[in-house]
């Protein structure tokens, strides 16, 4: 797993739709594993195949067409909603993909991806507007995106993004939540003490 | 199992700010540090862990050579990949055989107590939180799982968190966190007959959408809240998420102490006092601020259904399903997606539409009283002929109290299947599946594409819709059912 983003120049793929949940980034049959791996060939499983079947891919699903390529996902509104489970922020990552951008995403999904190096971009609508329109003229439409400076930006047009600083030192550096949290723990001790 | 007691809130003052939330209350209490420009660090009392989300955060641990840090702050339970039926029988499906047995040796090797298949506790991790007396006012508590806002219905900050947050929990009994947006849900007046606590949020959800409470913690309010049981307000706030919640809560009362008095794992003596007076000072203060606030009367709520594919997509069972045309440009695309997806025509009555399948369980509706209610109603009554009905009690607990009121008897006179308990045809995890293309009348809290199985149409509904749909084969209005609303109303004393 890439553990630093910083600079991401690439195409991306769109997914225009609304309200994607996890039970479709990765449907609950595929959870049964107990380990984090390869959970990326069962991305949006039930919306790719016809009958489940690996041999009927179904072509107008953008992930599935040739035309679209890259580090980026574009989705609709409040994207992510749904279960907890991590798996589908496991199941982008492991799919190529370092960025997703949508114009909300739900609270879960969102610190999922941000433990998981996948940076989540919130745009605004007209800028979620401008990159699908730009993308279905020309497939091979450029998005980059700079997490130190905050931006994305697409033929000339440019928007900053929000993300608390804390975890963009974390995400520039390959910080974990984790490293952080056992380097604290002599002062979660005394918390505790100080109940008692 | 001890759990933790010393380290009880009760123990300590309560949070003194002037105007603060419920949530404000309990929330100040639980920072241990504030970073600069950042999140906080945020101390949990308890974890609850299942076999699905846990397995890979015990590999983290394990990696770096760590134990769990308070394993008496984490109970774990078998639920949703469980088989609902011989459960004494191993597991027949090899992964998720595997995945529950990773579960056994990870609680065994970090000393953490396991409620797994056959132990008289197991059961659906929010389900038996409460029934046990784990769950508490002024708690902080979390899950892998996102229904874990169900545990606010007794004034606690309970929330879902991902397998990388589990094993933070598991190694430091910490999150870090950044503090919500905050509503208020005011519900007031009296509810209509036939219409019970699972209509109220799924109003709720057809009023402000399936990511209207996004970014929120939301509190839910009103005479109409104050007068339903825990169970019932266990429902509302279990589905908290499917508005996009961060979590839900309702401020604890009698009600809710007269609940936890006496379980396994309440306070006792001294303690309780303690515990009391400190739970009583647990409301948001008159002058408390929110960043938005909503207001609904009870008296327009009627029995709810879900229409489409997403639990905000609801109308009253005797409404109609909107048209393309009339919803706004955002939601034409979902709405013709949602009905060619669930074979529902736009502009028709949702009324009279066939169902194949009816599920009353999950962690939303599958506790005694929910069983109470369909029993009071089926009564005599036989399911109709092309239905399957299968009831999955939420736990142990409520399977032997079930049996214990003679309620199995009633539901296999109907033709009803009492299942052993688990999260089952919630999820389609594991083998309790709705066929493609069949209709399921759910009590569960999703209705989203492939959720109850691969091309399975859900339709959501409370226990009284669902019961209603086992024994005429169709969505039908409860209270046109009903011999006299005398009975209805006491199977709804909720
Ligand atoms: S019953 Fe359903 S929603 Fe509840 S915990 Fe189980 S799978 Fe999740």
């Amino acid at each position: 797993m890439c553990k630093r983003i910083n600079i991401i120049h690439s195409t991306c793929v769109p997914l225009n739709m609304e309200n994607v949940d996890t039970d479709q980034i990765i449907p609950a049959r595929f959870l049964k594993a107990t380990s984090r791996d390869g959970f990326g060939k069962n991305l949006f499983r039930d919306w790719r195949y016809t009958n489940d079947d690996e041999n009927q891919p179904k072509e107008d699903f953008p992930l599935n067409n040739k035309k679209y390529c890259g580090k980026i996902l574009v989705a609709g509104k409040n994207f992510g909603c749904g279960s907890s489970r991590e798996h589908a922020a496991w199941a982008i990552k492991d799919s190529g993909f370092d960025v997703v951008v949508s114009s909300f995403f739900a609270d879960i999904f969102k610190n999922n991806s941000l433990n998981n190096f996948l940076l989540p971009v919130t745009v605004s609508d007209s800028f979620l507007e401008k990159i699908f329109e730009a993308v279905e003229k020309n497939p091979k439409t450029d998005i980059d995106v700079n997490l130190e400076n905050q931006t994305i930006s697409l033929n000339g047009h440019s928007e900053s993004f929000e993300i608390n600083s804390y975890k963009k030192t974390c995400l520039l550096n390959g910080f974990d939540d984790i490293d952080y949290l056992l380097n604290s723990k002599e002062e979660i001790i005394q918390y505790e003490n100080s109940l008692m | 199992m001890s759990i933790n007691i010393n380290k009880d809130f009760s123990l300590t003052p309560p949070f003194e700010g002037i105007g603060s939330t419920l949530f404000d209350k309990i929330w100040e209490k639980h920072i241990v540090k504030k970073i600069d420009d950042g999140p906080s660090v945020f101390y949990i009392d308890r974890h609850f862990i299942h076999e699905v989300t846990s397995p890979q955060a015990f590999t983290g641990l394990n990696k770096r050579s760590i134990k769990v840090f308070r394993p008496q702050q984490t109970i774990a339970t078998a639920d949703h990949n469980v088989p609902t039926l011989n459960q004494h029988l191993p597991i027949k499906e090899e992964l998720s055989r595997k995945q529950v047995e990773a579960l056994i040796k990870n609680c065994a090797e970090h000393g953490v107590e396991l409620y797994g298949l056959g132990h008289p506790f197991q059961g659906i991790v929010h389900v038996i939180g409460p029934e046990l007396g784990i769950t508490q006012p002024g708690m902080t508590i979390v899950c892998g799982d996102s229904h874990t806002s169900t545990h606010g219905a007794f004034g606690a900050i309970a929330f879902g968190i991902g397998t990388s947050e589990v094993e933070m929990v598991l190694a430091t009994q910490c999150l870090l966190q950044t503090k919500p947006k905050l509503m208020r849900i005011n519900v007031d007046g009296e509810l209509n007959k036939g219409v019970v606590s699972k209509d109220i949020v799924l109003y709720i959800l057809s009023k402000i959408s399936a990511s209207g409470a996004t970014g929120y913690a939301v509190e839910f309010a009103g005479s109409t809240i104050r007068g339903l049981s825990m169970e019932a307000r266990m429902t509302i706030c279990n589905m908290s998420i499917e508005m996009g919640a961060r979590c839900g809560l309702i401020a604890p009362d009698e009600t809710t102490f007269n609940y936890i008095k006496r379980r396994k794992f309440s306070p006792q003596g001294e303690v309780w006092d303690k515990a009391i007076a400190y739970w009583k000072t647990l409301f948001s203060d008159g002058d408390a601020n929110f960043d938005n606030e909503i207001f609904l009367d009870a008296a327009d709520i009627e029995p709810m259904i879900t229409y489409g594919t997403n639990p905000g997509m609801g109308i009253g069972v005797n409404g109609t399903i909107p048209t393309v045309e009339t919803v706004n440009e955002t939601d034409k695309n979902g709405l013709s997606k949602s009905l060619a997806y669930m074979g529902l025509k736009e502009g028709t009555p949702i009324k009279g539409q066939k169902v194949d399948y009816v599920f009353i369980g999950s962690c939303t509706n599958s506790r005694i009283e929910d069983l109470r209610m369909v029993a009071s109603f089926v009564k005599g009554k036989k399911k109709a002929d092309d239905v399957e009905v299968w009831i999955v009690p939420g736990s142990k607990q409520v399977e032997k109290q079930a049996i214990e009121e003679g309620i199995d008897k009633i539901f296999e006179e109907a033709g009803f299947m009492l299942r052993q308990p688990g999260c089952s045809a919630c999820l389609g995890m594991n083998e309790d599946k709705i066929p493609a293309g069949k209709y399921c009348i759910s009590t569960s809290n999703r209705n989203f594409e492939g959720r109850q199985g691969q091309g399975a149409r859900t339709l959501l509904a409370s226990p009284l819709t669902a019961a209603a749909a086992a024994i005429t084969g169709k969505v039908s209005d409860v209270r046109e059912l009903m011999e006299s609303y005398e009975l209805l109303a006491a199977s709804c004393e909720q």
